[in-house]
């Protein structure tokens, strides 16, 4: 099973590198975005066919590892 | 004074860290490795050097906040061990949970390695009883991820237990409250962006760094 975990900054928590993005994309003419949000992807091979045992793992990688959570948010997706 | 460093692969100012030690107790600093699992019984101090522990991976100080010798300091600072984290040092006390909030990105996405002026917010501690309150002294700075940022309710907990140690007087990261340096809540715990091991003797330039070293060593002589 294939486990795609993303991790970004908090809303709230300013995001200097999402803004210097969204500034160069202004500078390239896409003048309609509201905000950029930069992060990370992980993406895991898992031992593991029980969806619902992988997205617990998922959480406890991200709780003790992959998130900081004073600062970082993170979305787990399962794929087959 | 008895003192530890601890060294990760990619550490890169123990051995500084290590002479400052050595110059205000005239012993033998241990060195600990990252693998080791256990800290000498007879270690008053243990100083977590400035470097990209394991090359920054995932977040700075993230992987070396989990490698075993790292389990054993949240054991030591539980039992009311002194630990001075400096830089990547001060990265890992605080992805370690030993210290509150954390350290991110600089504001200007910047590297950034220079002398910074700082103010003293608490001398009342075994780290900083050689400074003034409110004294003004100039540090070394050298980093890219020194931006402190901790929510409300930490950033409370941190002034009604006087746990700022040091703040910038012109901020160079974002940092919160212009913060450079934060203590435990027993005040045994000190992580700092700064290098006082850098200015550590007049032939570096001055030795604003050295009173730090020098306080310790009176607390335990």
């Amino acid at each position: 099973m294939r486990l795609l975990i993303s991790v970004t900054l908090k809303k709230g928590v300013l995001d200097p590198q999402g803004l210097a993005i969204k500034n160069s994309l202004s500078s390239l003419g896409f003048d309609n975005i509201n905000t950029v949000k930069q992060g990370k992807i992980m993406e895991i091979n898992i031992q593991e066919t029980n969806p619902q045992k992988a997205k617990a793992q998922a959480k406890q990688m991200c709780e003790r590892l992959l998130a900081n959570t004073v600062i970082e948010e993170y979305m787990i997706e399962l794929k087959q | 004074m008895k003192a530890a460093v601890i060294i990760f692969p990619g550490s890169n100012c123990d051995r500084d860290l290590t002479v400052a030690f050595k110059k205000v107790t005239g012993k033998k600093v241990s060195i600990i490795w990252h693998k080791d699992a256990i800290i000498p019984k007879d270690i008053d101090i243990i100083g977590i050097p400035g470097g990209f522990s394991y090359g920054d991976y995932l977040r700075s100080g993230a992987i070396a906040a989990k490698s075993p010798i790292c389990q054993a300091l949240m054991g030591f600072a539980n039992a009311g061990g002194y630990i001075l984290g400096i830089c990547n040092g001060f990265q890992i006390l605080t992805e370690t949970k030993i210290l509150p909030g954390t350290l991110m990105r600089n504001r200007e996405l910047k590297y950034i390695c220079r002398d910074t002026e700082l103010i003293i917010e608490n001398n009342n501690t075994a780290f900083t009883h050689g400074y003034q309150k409110k004294q003004r002294i100039t540090l070394p700075i050298a980093h890219h991820d020194g931006n402190y940022f901790a929510d409300d309710e930490t950033l409370n907990y941190l002034y009604d237990n006087n746990s700022v140690a040091l703040t910038y007087v012109n901020n160079p990261n974002g940092s919160v409250k212009n913060i450079a340096g934060i203590l435990s809540k027993n005040k045994r715990v000190l992580g700092m962006m700064p290098h006082p091991e850098r200015l550590n003797d007049s032939q570096l330039g001055g030795t604003d760094g050295a009173l730090i070293f020098g306080a310790l060593d009176t607390m335990f002589s």
